[in-house]
């Protein structure tokens, strides 16, 4: 499936209520291609008034004599399974609108759209068989449990793997039972906007799904201070989650489901195995979607025997990386979404240098176009440079020596993050210590980033997140759980 | 226009639309080889056996016959395709469940025809067969979506380990289905084995036949790997007992009567203690309370009266023991005759018959023993008895009261149309009355007071109770009997479970941390 050049947004409204309209304001903003730095077309900007709207539409779908309210666990499985066809379908548009979007190389962003699709055939599994417990109770009682839908959610979705990233809202709000008001990244609202096409023609009940394209500050703000929303979904920065969190406390208490930044370390061992092939690992680990991955390997520990072998590997990796436009063929590194990401970059990679880290390769701007970032790697990096410390969303791999299982599983936790974590090793015994001693929400043993499909929850210790998402424990999430105890009788029965 | 007198088909067909459906006396056997190693051959000793047409009397097809040898070669290929290198084991588990909903779709598209095979090989009226195929894909997409969800756990255990468990597949599975629901009870047996990722040999009953190998078709077009469905059609004391004795089947699946279930469980300790799964007969009662007379009295008399009847009695379910209350005794049994003697019975293929043929003569004979021994015991015959004098073998349906419960036909299952009534007093007295048997597969409580149904579920002694209902199934509802109407359960979760075996896998660690 080509690359399509030609292809064009079509949707650039807000999408309330199963229809298409415009925003209260009349007010539009511009979407920016970022490997050109020009803009791609103009959207309706959603604030507070639209957000109202779109709230009381999903309200009104949520109300228990609703379209909606009456689906049985297989219609809704069966919704989730024709979006997911539609997707497949609207595959080659997607991902073509994606490249010109976020900027990411299109065979990266089939794979977006293909995540996108498992998503929601693993949770339409899910819809019939999320089974409550019946209680052995003292007493005369007949109780259960019930796992209900919460009600009304608020998503807002960050740019840096757009539709996957509503779909990880989408796919189990839906199974689940929910109904929802999204807001994608005013850096990349187009694939969420076609999404809403599809999910009109699957024959989602209006209301059930609203997208608001707006900004974080305004629209966003308004979704998590909303009086009427039960939860916020939020994938973004922790300096973000922090302000949706106390909107929490300041508005209705709404839950949050917090899913947030890291500093995720990899720790790489003597034993690891084939320097050569781990260490393109480890820099592919870091550069995953031009560094903006919310778990990228941003720390790569690596034990003192190979270490010189292993920084040099690396550098070779990283050098031998394509960057370029996401359509043409062979790029596999593209440009970073915006400006003031691009700007925060290269002031951190500054500091680097500055503080004394040993620049590799890379370290500036690439091109004179777009906001793309020379693949950068820093060796010699000590734990208190900023480099180290601070998330830093670009392409910049920095590459710290450690000598002791003890030291890597201290320094590792040394963070106020804990997304993900990485350990290479062929020892079961220092496999287990390690895995067992990180405080990471993921921990991946031999392959970074490895993906056994949608059955492991993800999410955040620490600062990096609050709640888990996937899985059977994510899907729980998106639930109420209630009890029902029936006073039956007099006697106990067992 | 079916009637409401077909629980399961209106049930299942509310949502489809009956009018598109085509349903044909006409449709063409194609089918009638062994199904080995995706590939339809003839039985190892050429053997043939014929399948009757139950509503005519008449021959409907020769089948080749699998004894001992065939079994050997299908448990074989069964096992190859389980061999842990083998595709079926090595492929992502999410890639089970596209085989089970592309397999499900198919069966859905040839459903029609699927359900005319049915009718002529079971004799079933055609809608009812047509919602038992409705049932099966509905059952296997629950089935499809479970395949990458069967989670182990993590244990927080003890003294320096690490503890994990694993759901694996049992293995190769041996399936013996019965005549009553051919189709639905294949597809109830192959769904869960094939999610749980273990490979199957079904053997279907000799009277039916004909849906199980059009099923090995559909396998076919689909093109699992070779081995992991099988399809040997033979007897029970042949191709059923090899499928018992082999040393290489890991689980047994039956459904049928409990007199084989019992031999099942012997040939399980007496060859590999291969684990075993049994859904019997039954005597299930249905306890109808005063209380129903203020509300949906005739629709209650029509539930129970249907629950007794149902696919002409063959239902291991089959709510046959209908215990109702004194205050509406009267009244009940009034209505319950008037019902029994309105049913239509006859040609399966004309849309207003309720009730087909029996399966076979010998079945036929039997219920007119059962019939006989009422009359001669001293219950009250109150409608029906008699054959009805045509081609085929086809009863009246049948209604007796004033039944004893020491009587053969309180205490024994006919597999016939024959409802037995009988009337209580209290709560206490009915639980008891329900519970002096040795089945215990379903029953129904028909009141609306909610005390009393609480209190009469919890002490009734049955795998499924239904409140103002009666076999309402969906795919995650378990199924399964008490005492001797079987062992295990199937449909939902637990019906998966039964087709994994748990490893535990414990790591010795030099120290663990909380």
């Amino acid at each position: 499936m080509p690359y399509n050049l030609n292809v064009k947004p079509i949707y650039t409204q807000l999408f309330i209520n199963n229809k298409w309209v415009n925003s209260e304001s009349g007010k539009t903003f511009g979407t920016i291609n970022p490997a050109t730095a020009e803009e791609l077309c103009q959207v309706q900007e959603g604030d507070k008034a639209d957000v109202d709207k779109a709230v009381k539409a999903a309200k009104a779908a949520f109300h228990q004599d609703s379209e909606w309210r009456s689906y049985s666990p297989v219609q809704r499985r069966d919704l989730l399974n024709k979006l997911a066809d539609l997707i497949v379908r609207d595959t080659e548009t997607l991902a073509s609108l994606e490249v010109l979007d976020n900027g990411k190389p299109y065979d990266k962003a089939l794979g977006d759209m293909s995540e996108s699709v498992e998503m929601l055939r693993y949770h339409a599994g899910w819809t019939d068989k999320l089974t409550g417990q019946v209680l052995p109770s003292n007493g005369p009682y007949f109780s259960y449990t019930k796992y209900e839908p919460i009600g009304i959610l608020g998503g807002i979705a960050p740019w840096n793997y757009p539709l996957p990233m509503i779909m990880n809202k989408v796919a189990p709000g839906l199974a689940t039972g929910n109904v929802m008001v999204i807001k994608p990244a005013e850096q990349t609202p187009l694939t969420a906007l076609h999404l809403c096409s599809l999910i009109l023609e699957a024959g989602v009940p209006a209301g059930v799904v609203n997208v608001i394209p707006g900004y974080g500050p305004t629209a966003g703000a308004a979704i998590s201070e909303h009086l009427d929303v039960d939860m916020v979904i939020f994938t973004g920065s922790t300096e973000v989650g922090r302000i949706i969190q106390r909107a929490s406390g300041n508005s209705n208490l709404k839950k949050t489901l917090l899913e947030m930044g890291g500093k995720s370390p990899n720790i790489i061992f003597d034993d690891a195995g084939d320097v050569a092939e781990i260490a393109a690992q480890a820099v592919d680990a870091c550069f995953e979607n031009m560094g903006q991955c919310c778990c990228a390997a941003t720390r790569t520990f690596v034990q003192e025997g190979i270490y010189e072998e292993f920084v040099s590997k690396c550098k070779e990796y990283a050098m031998s990386k394509k960057v370029g436009h996401g359509g043409d063929a062979g790029t596999d590194h593209g440009p970073q979404i915006d400006e003031e990401q691009f700007n925060k970059i290269l002031e951190l990679i500054d500091s680097g240098k500055e503080e004394g880290a040993t620049l590799q390769c890379g370290g500036g701007r690439h091109g004179d176009k777009g906001y793309f970032v020379q693949p950068t790697v820093f060796s010699d990096v000590s734990d208190n440079m900023r480099i180290a410390k601070e998330e830093i969303f670009g392409p910049v791999q920095s590459i710290l020596k450690f000598k002791t299982v003890e030291e890597a599983i201290e320094r590792g936790n040394a963070t106020s993050y804990g997304l993900g974590a990485g350990v290479y090793t062929k020892n079961i015994d220092v496999a287990i210590a390690v895995s067992n001693g990180l405080r990471a929400g993921t921990v991946w043993v031999n392959e970074y980033m490895g993906s056994p499909g949608f059955g492991l929850p993800f999410g955040g210790y620490k600062q990096s997140g609050i709640g888990r998402e996937a899985g059977e424990d994510g899907l729980k999430q998106f639930c109420e759980i209630k009890s029902v105890v029936i006073r039956s009788g007099n006697k106990q029965i067992n | 226009q079916s009637t409401w007198g077909q629980l399961g088909a209106i049930r299942l067909l509310e949502h489809l639309p009956l009018s598109t459906m085509v349903f044909s006396k006409d449709v063409e056997v194609k089918y009638t080889k062994l199904y080995i190693n995706n590939q339809f051959v003839d039985s190892v000793k050429s053997g043939t056996f014929e399948t009757l047409n139950p509503t005519t009397g008449k021959l409907l097809a020769t089948v080749q016959e699998a004894t001992s040898e065939d079994v050997d070669l299908a448990v074989r290929a069964a096992k190859a395709a389980f061999h842990r290198k083998a595709p079926w084991r090595t492929m992502d588990a999410s890639e089970r469940g596209r085989y089970l909903s592309k397999l499900a779709d198919l069966i859905e598209e040839n459903a029609d025809d699927i359900a005319s095979l049915e009718c002529l090989d079971n004799g079933k009226p055609v809608e009812s067969a047509r919602g038992d195929v409705q049932f099966a894909v509905n059952c296997m997409r629950f089935f499809a979506g479970y395949c990458d969800k069967l989670n182990g756990k993590n244990v927080p255990s003890e003294r320096n380990t690490v503890c994990i468990t694993r759901c694996e597949p049992v293995g190769v599975v041996g399936a013996i289905v019965p005549w009553n629901y051919p189709f639905h009870l294949a597809c109830l047996k192959l769904s869960p084995a094939l999610a749980a990722g273990c490979t199957i040999v079904i053997k279907p009953s000799e009277l039916t036949p004909l849906s199980a190998l059009y099923l090995a078709h559909l396998c076919h077009t689909i093109g699992f790997p070779p081995g992991v469905v099988n399809v040997v059609p033979g007897f029970g004391d042949k191709a059923g007992q090899a499928l018992v004795d082999h040393l290489d089947v890991n689980k047994l699946a039956f459904t049928g009567s409990t007199r084989v279930g019992r031999l099942i469980m012997k040939g399980s300790g007496e060859s590999n203690l291969k684990r075993v799964t049994l859904e019997l007969g039954g005597k299930s009662p249905c306890i109808v309370l005063n209380d129903v007379a203020d509300a949906d009295f005739d629709k209650t008399v029509a539930l129970v009266h249907e629950a007794s009847l149902i696919n002409s009695g063959q239902c291991c379910i089959a709510g046959t023991r209908t215990y109702v209350q004194s205050g509406i005794y009267d009244r009940f049994v009034a209505k319950v005759k008037e019902l029994a003697e309105k049913r239509v019975v006859g040609d399966p293929w004309d849309s207003t018959t309720v009730q087909g043929p029996q399966i076979s003569e010998f079945q036929l004979n039997k219920i007119m023993d059962y019939i006989k021994s009422g009359v001669d015991e001293g219950a009250t015959l109150l409608t029906g008895g008699k054959k009805i004098e045509r081609s085929g073998y086809f009863v009246e349906p049948t209604v007796f009261t004033d039944v004893k419960a020491n009587m053969k036909i309180a205490r024994e299952e006919i597999f016939g149309p024959v409802q037995c009534i009988m009337k209580f007093d209290t709560i206490d007295e009915v639980i008891d009355m329900a519970n002096d048997t040795t089945y215990g597969l379903g029953a129904g409580i028909f009141t609306h007071n909610l005390d009393h149904a609480i209190a009469i579920a919890q002490a009734v002694e049955a795998g499924t109770v239904y409140v103002n209902c009666y076999l309402e199934a969906s795919p995650n509802t378990p199924f399964g009997g008490y005492k001797m109407s079987g062992i295990g359960r199937e449909y939902g979760k637990y019906g998966i479970d039964a087709y994994l075996e748990k490893k535990t896998i414990v790591v010795k660690v030099a120290q663990t941390i909380s």
